[in-house]
C-alpha cells in the first residue's frame, strides 16, 4: 500500500512537470508569458498624439478654444482603424446627441461647467449653428 | 427584465456568482466530517455503545466525500483547468489548499481506515465468493492476504493511529471550509475568526444526525432491532454538540448586534427580510430550538422506546434541514448585499442548468447512491443469515 | 478628401510608421518600455467629472467588455444635508448613457463618482486566487491569466469594490487591466482619452516628472475604502464622505 502512495505520488510530479506552462514563475506565482500576451490585445483607441500627426489643422483650431484638453476621439470615437488605414472614414457625428452628453444642464453637475437647457437655448436650432465644435465660443465666429 | 434590485448594487455584484451548488459543497463536506468524528468516538475513545454506527459512520463520509468536489467542478467556468489547483497551488489561497486537504483526508485517512477496518473481512469474502465479486474483492486486498492474529493486531494499532491523525484532518477538513468564508475582509457577513470553528460544530450536528437517520431507516429496511442504546448514545451527543453550537452561532449574533459596526445596519435589514425565512424561521426556529427541544425532552423525561425513535427521527430531519439552512444563510446570504451596504440583489435559482435546483438534487442523491454500493460491497454488519452471530459480535 | 493607405506611408511617412510601431509593440521587446521602471496609479478629480458617460463607453468599446458588466462605471451620488451614511445613489447601465438630469435641489448636493478597479498593492483578489491567475505585474497593474483562470469566482467575492464580473461567455474572471495594452506602448487608457474634462490622469508612480506628485503635494487626496487596507492605488480629488 506504501508502496502504491508512492507510485502515485511520482507519478503527479511528473505529470505536474508537462503540465506547468514554461514561463509560470518567471515573474512570480503565475504565467509570465500572459503580461505579453495581455499587452498584445488590439488598440481601439488610436490617441490624440496620432490623430494630431495628420489633423495639424485641427489641432491648430482646437488649441486657443475652450476644447483644448478635449481629446479627438471623446467625441469622434474609437479611431484607430481609421489611423491604420484613412481610407476607412469616420461615422459622421450627430451634434444633437454629442453636445447634451457633457452640456445638457443638471444640478449634479459641477457649477462652473458651461451646461444649457438644450430646448430653451438653442430654440430647436442645431449646436453648430453658432459654435463650432473644435473652438466653441461664439466669438470665434460660427460654423461656415 | 426584473433585476431584483432594492438600493444601489456596484453594477458587477447584480449576478451572483456563488450558487445553490456552493451551498451543497459546505453541506456535504460537513456531513463527512461529522460522520467521521462519530466514527471516532467509538475507535478512540472506546465508546462501545455507538459501536453498531462505526462502520456505517465511516462508509457514509467516504460516499460523501466522494461526491463531494463534484458540486465545486460543476461551479467553476472551466472544470477542465482545475488540475492547475493541484500544479500550481497559490501559498496565499484558502481555496488553493482545498485539493490538498481533500486528497489528504481521502487518501491518507478515511480509506486507509476503512481498508484495514475491512481487511480480514474483504479477504474472508475474496476466499468465499466467485466471478466478479471475488475479483473486486481480490483487488481490494492489495496483495496482502495475511489475517493472523498478529497481522490483525498491527491492523488495529495502526488504525486507531489513523483515527488519532483523522480527528484533526476532520477538523481541517471543515475548519478550512469556514476559513474560505471567514477570511474575505471585503464581506462583512462572512469575515469572522468564529466562522470555521461554527462550520465544525454544525458540521459535527449533521453529520451525526445524518448517520443516525441512515442507521435507523437501513434498520428498518433490513427489518433488524434498531440498539436502542447506540440511538441513546448518539442522540444524547447530538444534543449536546448541538447546544455548542447554537451557542457559538448565538455569539457571532449578540456580537454583531451589540457592536453594531458600519455593515449592522445593512445586514440586520436583509437578515429581517430576504433571509427572514431561511435564517429566522428555517435555520434558527425550525431547525435549531426545536430538535434541541425535542432532544432535550428525551434527556430529561423517560420516555418509552417508540416515542423516543419518533423523536430522533423527527429531531434529525428538522437538523439536516437546519444546517443546510445555515449554509444556504451564509453563502447565499453573503451575496444578497451590495459591499456599499446600500443595497441588495435577489438570488434566482436556475432549474435544468448546470448550476441549477436539479443538478443540486442529483447531487444530494448521488452520495446516497454510493453509500448503497458500498453498503453492499462492504457490509458494515455482518449479513442477516448469520444473525445469530450479528447479536453476539454487537455485544462485543 | 480620399486617400489611400500606400498614399499615406508617401505622404506622411513619419507619422505611419510611429503608428506601426505603437501598434507593433511588446513590452519586453520594445526598447522604450521596461516593466521595473513604473508603478501605474491612476487620479481621479471628482470636482471635474461631468457624468457624460464618456469613460464607461470608451471602455466598452476597448475592451470588448460585455453589456451588463463594468470594467468601470460612474455613480452618481445624491447627499442630503447631513446625512452622510444615507446617499443615495445611482448608476443606470454604469452611467454609460449618462444620466437623468436634476434640477437645482437646496436639500443638498449631487456629485458623480467614476470607479474602476483600484489596482491595490495588497490586492485581495490576486491573495485568493488558487491558481495564480491573477496576479500584479511588476509594473502594478493586476492582471487576469485567462487562458489559466478557473472561473471559480473567489477573487470576485474577494474585492471589496464590486470591480470583477465572471465573463459571461468566456467564463473566467474579468476586470480592468488599466488599459495594459495602451499603457506599455506610451498611450493613455482609454477612459482618460475619452474623458474631456480630465477628471481621469494616468499616472506613473515611479516617474518622478509624473505631474501626479506636484498633485498629490497640494491637494486634499483619498483612496475608496482605506479601513480594507488594499494599498488602493486610484487616487480621488475632493472626494466626499458619503463615498463607499
Amino acid at each position: 500500500m506504501v508502496a502504491l502512495y508512492a507510485v502515485g505520488t511520482l507519478t503527479f510530479l511528473g505529470i505536474r512537470a508537462f503540465f506547468v506552462p514554461h514561463s509560470f514563475g518567471q515573474y512570480g506565482h503565475y504565467r509570465g508569458a500572459a503580461i505579453t500576451e495581455i499587452a498584445a490585445h488590439p488598440i481601439h483607441f488610436a490617441g490624440h498624439q496620432t490623430c494630431e500627426t495628420c489633423h495639424a489643422d485641427v489641432q491648430e483650431m482646437k488649441k486657443t478654444g475652450m476644447h483644448a484638453q478635449v481629446s479627438c476621439e471623446a467625441c469622434h470615437g474609437p479611431l484607430a482603424k481609421h489611423a491604420d488605414d484613412p481610407s476607412i472614414q469616420p461615422a459622421k457625428l450627430d451634434t444633437a446627441v454629442l453636445c447634451v452628453r457633457c452640456h445638457a444642464a443638471s444640478a449634479a453637475r459641477p457649477k462652473g461647467f458651461p451646461q444649457v437647457a438644450a430646448a430653451e437655448h438653442s430654440n430647436g436650432l442645431p449646436c453648430e449653428t453658432c459654435h463650432k465644435p473644435h473652438s466653441p465660443a461664439i466669438s470665434a465666429g460660427g460654423a461656415k | 427584465m426584473t433585476t431584483g434590485v432594492e438600493g444601489y448594487m456596484y453594477p458587477n455584484e447584480i449576478t451572483l456568482y456563488w450558487s445553490v451548488l456552493i451551498v451543497l459543497y459546505p453541506y456535504i463536506t460537513g456531513l463527512v466530517a461529522g460522520a467521521f468524528i462519530l466514527a471516532s468516538l467509538e475507535r478512540v475513545f472506546r465508546v462501545d455503545a455507538i459501536k453498531p454506527t462505526y462502520r456505517l459512520a465511516l462508509l457514509t463520509a467516504l460516499a460523501f466525500l466522494v461526491v463531494a468536489p463534484l458540486p465545486l467542478q460543476l461551479h467553476l467556468g472551466h472544470p477542465e483547468r482545475s488540475f492547475e489547483m493541484y500544479f500550481t497551488p497559490h501559498r496565499t489561497s484558502a481555496m488553493a489548499m482545498f485539493g490538498f486537504v481533500y486528497l489528504w483526508y481521502l487518501m491518507a485517512v478515511l480509506t486507509v481506515e476503512i481498508w484495514l477496518d475491512y481487511r480480514r473481512d474483504i479477504v474472508v469474502m475474496a476466499q468465499s465468493s466467485s466471478g466478479l465479486k471475488r475479483w473486486i474483492y481480490q483487488v481490494l486486498t492489495l496483495g496482502s492476504n495475511n489475517i493472523s492474529e498478529r497481522a490483525l493486531a498491527i491492523d488495529e494499532r495502526v488504525g486507531w493511529l489513523i483515527t488519532l491523525i483523522g480527528i484533526p484532518s476532520a477538523f481541517l477538513l471543515h475548519g478550512y471550509v469556514g476559513f474560505i468564508f471567514g477570511s474575505i475582509k471585503a464581506n462583512p457577513w462572512w469575515s469572522s475568526p468564529l466562522m470555521p470553528v461554527v462550520f465544525i460544530f454544525s458540521a459535527m450536528v449533521s453529520g451525526i444526525a445524518a448517520v443516525m437517520l441512515l442507521y435507523m431507516l437501513i434498520m428498518r429496511l433490513r427489518r433488524e432491532k434498531i440498539d436502542m442504546l447506540c440511538m441513546d448514545t448518539i442522540a444524547s451527543y447530538l444534543f449536546y454538540i448541538f447546544i455548542i453550537d447554537f451557542s457559538l452561532e448565538m455569539l457571532d449574533l449578540i456580537h454583531r448586534i451589540y457592536e453594531a459596526d458600519e455593515s449592522f445596519r445593512t445586514l440586520n435589514f436583509m437578515v429581517h427580510t430576504k433571509l427572514y425565512f431561511s435564517q429566522i424561521v428555517l435555520q434558527i426556529f425550525v431547525g435549531t430550538l426545536t430538535p434541541i427541544v425535542l432532544l432535550a425532552l428525551t434527556q430529561v423525561l423517560k420516555l418509552p422506546e417508540i416515542a423516543r425513535k419518533r423523536i430522533y427521527t423527527v429531531a434529525g430531519c428538522l437538523t439536516l434541514i437546519g444546517i443546510f439552512a445555515m449554509r444556504w444563510n451564509v453563502v447565499i446570504g453573503g451575496q444578497l448585499f451590495s459591499k456599499s451596504f446600500l443595497g441588495y440583489t435577489t438570488y434566482k435559482m436556475a432549474l435544468a442548468t448546470r448550476e441549477g435546483l436539479l443538478m443540486s438534487i442529483a447531487l444530494t442523491i448521488l452520495p446516497l447512491f454510493i453509500l448503497w454500493v458500498l453498503v453492499k460491497l462492504l457490509p458494515p454488519w455482518p449479513e442477516k443469515v448469520q444473525s445469530g452471530t450479528s447479536a453476539a459480535s454487537a455485544a462485543n | 478628401m480620399n486617400i489611400s493607405r500606400r498614399q499615406m506611408l508617401i505622404l506622411l511617412p513619419a507619422a505611419a510608421v510611429a503608428w506601426e510601431s505603437v501598434l507593433a509593440g511588446t513590452p519586453e521587446s520594445s526598447p522604450n518600455y521596461k516593466m521595473t521602471d513604473h508603478w501605474w496609479s491612476m487620479l481621479i478629480d471628482i470636482s471635474k467629472c461631468i457624468g457624460c458617460g464618456n469613460c464607461v463607453r470608451a471602455c466598452q468599446a476597448e475592451n470588448d467588455v460585455p453589456d451588463g458588466f463594468f470594467r468601470t462605471w460612474v455613480e452618481r451620488y445624491h447627499v442630503t444635508d447631513w446625512h452622510l451614511e444615507n446617499p443615495e445613489v445611482i448608476s443606470p447601465d454604469g452611467g454609460k448613457e449618462g444620466f437623468p438630469s436634476v434640477t437645482e435641489d437646496d436639500n443638498g448636493k449631487y456629485f458623480f463618482v467614476p470607479k474602476l478597479c483600484n489596482h491595490c498593492a495588497d490586492s485581495p483578489c490576486t491573495q485568493v486566487c488558487p491558481v495564480g491567475a491573477t496576479f500584479i505585474s511588476p509594473d502594478g497593474v493586476v492582471l487576469i491569466d485567462q487562458t489559466y483562470c478557473l472561473g471559480c469566482a473567489y477573487c470576485v467575492q474577494a474585492c471589496p469594490y464590486g470591480c470583477r464580473y465572471i465573463h459571461p461567455q468566456k467564463k473566467v474572471a474579468d476586470k480592468c487591466t488599466l488599459c495594459y495594452h495602451r499603457i506599455t506602448k506610451g498611450l493613455t487608457t482609454a477612459c482618460c482619452e475619452a474623458c474631456p474634462t480630465g477628471a481621469r490622469q494616468l499616472a506613473d508612480l515611479k516617474n518622478p516628472k509624473d505631474p501626479i506628485h506636484e498633485f498629490l503635494r497640494t491637494h486634499n487626496v483619498q483612496i475608496l475604502k482605506p479601513q480594507m487596507a488594499t494599498g488602493a492605488k486610484v487616487f480621488y480629488n475632493d472626494l466626499d464622505g458619503s463615498v463607499r
